[in-house]
């Protein structure tokens, strides 16, 4: 099987900062690859070059085993990558049917005559937010009214409904409850089960571990390898996510801890 | 790996137990509160208070006679002319200090192109239209690139605007003012009916003849007719409505000035919308130039001043948030209709005219506050 998406040996440099080293990455059809790392480790700026916001110094982008270059965020939603950034890319002010179809408005009539087919809009948005589990009473309501999680829900059922062949979520459970989060957790499963490939980024080991199939590590800007669920336990994740031996001399040091 | 996907399959089988909005866990919004988180809502309950006032002070004064709501109407539609492009880049995100220089200079350029170069009137007009074309393109092009605030860029536009219109109209003519722009030659061109003229003024003769409205000494109606400015107006508002409410441009406008940044990454050219927009600021500005000039039949360095501001304020009453991504292009319709009629009304009524601008400041402030009361509202779960 060919991966969906795939980076070869990317190099990312703002200026001076270099953000990612030679990080090689790839996501197949209906998996859960995992993206893990600290603070400034460079999962964004991953997603990022995957979703053509950012394009790559160096390295390649294949998409179905094509090398492909994205000179924007339009490009890479063209070739099947949908991403939902951190800040999630929901207008608060705006409908959910509106934010639904942002940048992708069915259209009906010819010319300047041309115009967004609002009826159909709001019936497929109600389906496809029922679909995933939410439901909406109004699709004309305001995104800002909605729950955490339930944006997360909508950018997923978005991106599925678009027939993306890979979903990104950056952090997409990390300002959530646990109930919120879970609810998450079971959109994603549901993308997967669509056959989408899902890269999930995420501090939370307890998310990501129940849900990911592989798991990579980022450490400043390079990546400690690619592992399979069955290849590496929780407390190893947890343990090079904290930067090695870091956590366990902080333990020790922290009075009354057990390492 | 078993356990945890015994765990993630647990999951997925949940029941919508506690999905945040269940459609029965809402309240039903009443009729009253729908209407109320209309963006326009301030604007007409303001314009109601308003007529309810001059009802109550100014009848009788000849205010709402066939010739005092013509002249509301006419100062209104000169105006919401301009609020209405104003209102959608206020939508968008953004600002255009621009638009009253470019009054005064699109309406030189008509007169020094026909009082100085000879140019037929149509011409001096299209060169007028397509020289706004790429000014406005010119603005947008700044504020894209630059990552300036447009009111920064469009405030430097607006003195070099203004500055060249003075000097070269001074350097041409020698004159700050033209006369005599529309004359004996061309006062029948078709610009001037499409821009100047009246439209039914059989009707109005008629109604005149039956004393419906009033006839002047020389037996003419005191109102000829509906004023061209007054359907430009309609035309550009339904049009500019019509196109935020119901076209996939519209959307765009909203999401560039909701958050630049999701907007780009939804893959909306918000480049491209906001360079559009600030045409389409230009093009408004000229269109009133325009009217100004043919309906005067002269040019004048001074048009047009504070004329960014004004629009800018029928814009915030009529609903459009300093921030964007929010707001109404038919509210600016009533934002400028508020505008007219108290500024006619105080005519009539003889209010000193110097309050005019202390109640404009009022308002100001009073729309902001309750821009921002709805724009809550809107967000908050209902
Ligand atoms: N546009 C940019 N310009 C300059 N430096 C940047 C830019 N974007 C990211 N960086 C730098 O690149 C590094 C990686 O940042 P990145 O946002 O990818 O980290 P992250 O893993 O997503 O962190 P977090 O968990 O906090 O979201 C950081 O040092 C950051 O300061
Ligand atoms: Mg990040």
């Amino acid at each position: 099987m060919v991966p969906v998406i795939e980076l070869a040996k990317v190099r990312k440099t703002f200026g001076s900062v270099i953000a990612l080293d030679g990080v090689s990455f790839d996501v197949y059809p209906g998996e859960v690859h995992c993206l893990l790392g600290d603070n400034g480790a460079g999962k964004s700026t991953l997603i990022k070059v995957l979703s053509g916001v950012h394009q790559p110094t160096q390295g390649t982008i294949r998409i179905d085993g094509q090398d492909v270059q994205f000179k924007s965020p339009r490009d890479a939603y063209k070739a099947g990558v949908a991403t939902v950034f951190q800040d999630l890319a929901m207008l608060p002010l705006m409908s959910i049917t509106r934010n639904f179809f942002l940048g992708r408005e069915p259209t009906k009539g010819r010319g300047i005559f041309r115009r967004f087919d609002a009826k159909f809009a709001d019936v497929v948005t109600r389906k496809e937010m029922v679909r995933i589990g939410i439901d909406i009473r109004d699709p004309g309501q305001a995104v800002g009214t909605l729950s955490g999680g339930e944006r997360q829900g909508l950018a997923i059922a978005r991106a599925t409904y678009f027939g993306a062949k890979v979903l990104i979520l950056d952090e997409p459970t990390s300002a959530l409850g646990v109930h919120q989060a879970s609810m998450v957790l079971k959109y994603i499963d549901q993308a997967r089960k669509n056959g989408i490939g899902v890269v999930f980024i995420t501090h939370n080991i307890n998310h990501a571990y129940p849900i990911g199939d592989r798991f990579t590590l980022l450490n400043r800007g390079t990546s400690h390898g690619t592992f399979k669920k069955a290849e590496i336990s929780r407390e190893e994740i947890l343990r090079v996510m904290a930067g090695g031996e870091d956590l366990d001399a902080l333990m020790e040091q922290l009075p009354g801890v057990e390492a | 790996m078993s356990e945890a996907s015994a765990e993630s399959s647990k999951a997925i089988r949940i029941e919508k137990k506690g999905a945040g909005s269940d459609a029965s866990r809402l309240a039903k919004q009443s009729w009253f509160s729908h209407v109320m988180h209309r963006p326009e809502s301030g604007a007409v309950s303001g314009l109601v208070f308003v007529y309810v006032f001059f009802v109550l002070f100014a009848n009788g004064s000849g205010m709402f006679s066939a010739e005092g709501l013509m002249n509301i109407f006419k100062v209104s539609a000169e105006l919401g002319i301009l609020a209405v492009s104003v209102s959608l880049l206020m939508i968008a995100g953004e600002f255009d200090l621009s638009i009253g220089s470019m009054v005064a200079l699109a309406g030189l350029i008509i007169g020094v192109g026909v009082a100085k170069l000879g140019l037929s009137l149509p011409v001096a007009v299209m060169i007028a239209f397509v020289f706004s074309l790429l000014i406005g393109a010119f603005n947008g092009y700044l504020v894209v690139r630059t990552k300036l605030p447009s009111f920064i860029v469009s405030l430097a536009t607006m003195f070099i605007l203004r500055g060249v219109a003075v000097a070269a109209t001074r350097m041409l003519t020698g004159k700050t003012q033209i006369s005599y722009v529309v004359n004996e030659l061309n006062q029948n061109s078709w610009v001037v009916s499409l821009f100047s003229g009246h439209l039914f003024t059989g009707l109005f003769q008629t109604l005149a003849e039956h004393g419906v409205i009033d006839m002047r000494p020389d037996g003419l109606p005191a109102v000829q007719g509906i004023p061209m400015s007054i359907l430009w107006w309609l035309a550009i508002s339904a049009l500019a409505t019509w196109m935020l409410l119901r076209t996939r441009l519209g959307n765009w406008i909203f999401a560039t000035g909701g958050d630049l940044n999701a907007a780009r990454n939804m893959g909306v050219p918000v480049d491209k919308v906001r360079i559009l927009l600030f045409m389409f600021s230009a093009v408004s500005a000229t269109l009133f130039a325009t009217i100004q000039v043919l309906e005067s039949g002269s040019a004048d360095t001074l048009r047009g001043i504070q004329k960014e501001f004004e629009a800018i304020i029928a814009a915030v009453i009529g609903g459009s948030l300093l921030t964007g991504g929010y707001g109404s292009a038919i509210g600016s319709m009533f934002g400028a209709l508020i505008f007219g009629t108290v500024q006619i009304g105080m005519f009539y009524t003889g209010i000193d005219t110097d309050w005019f601008k202390v109640f404009l400041g009022v308002m100001v402030l009073l729309a902001v506050l309750f821009n921002d009361y709805i724009r809550k509202m809107a967000t908050s779960s209902r």
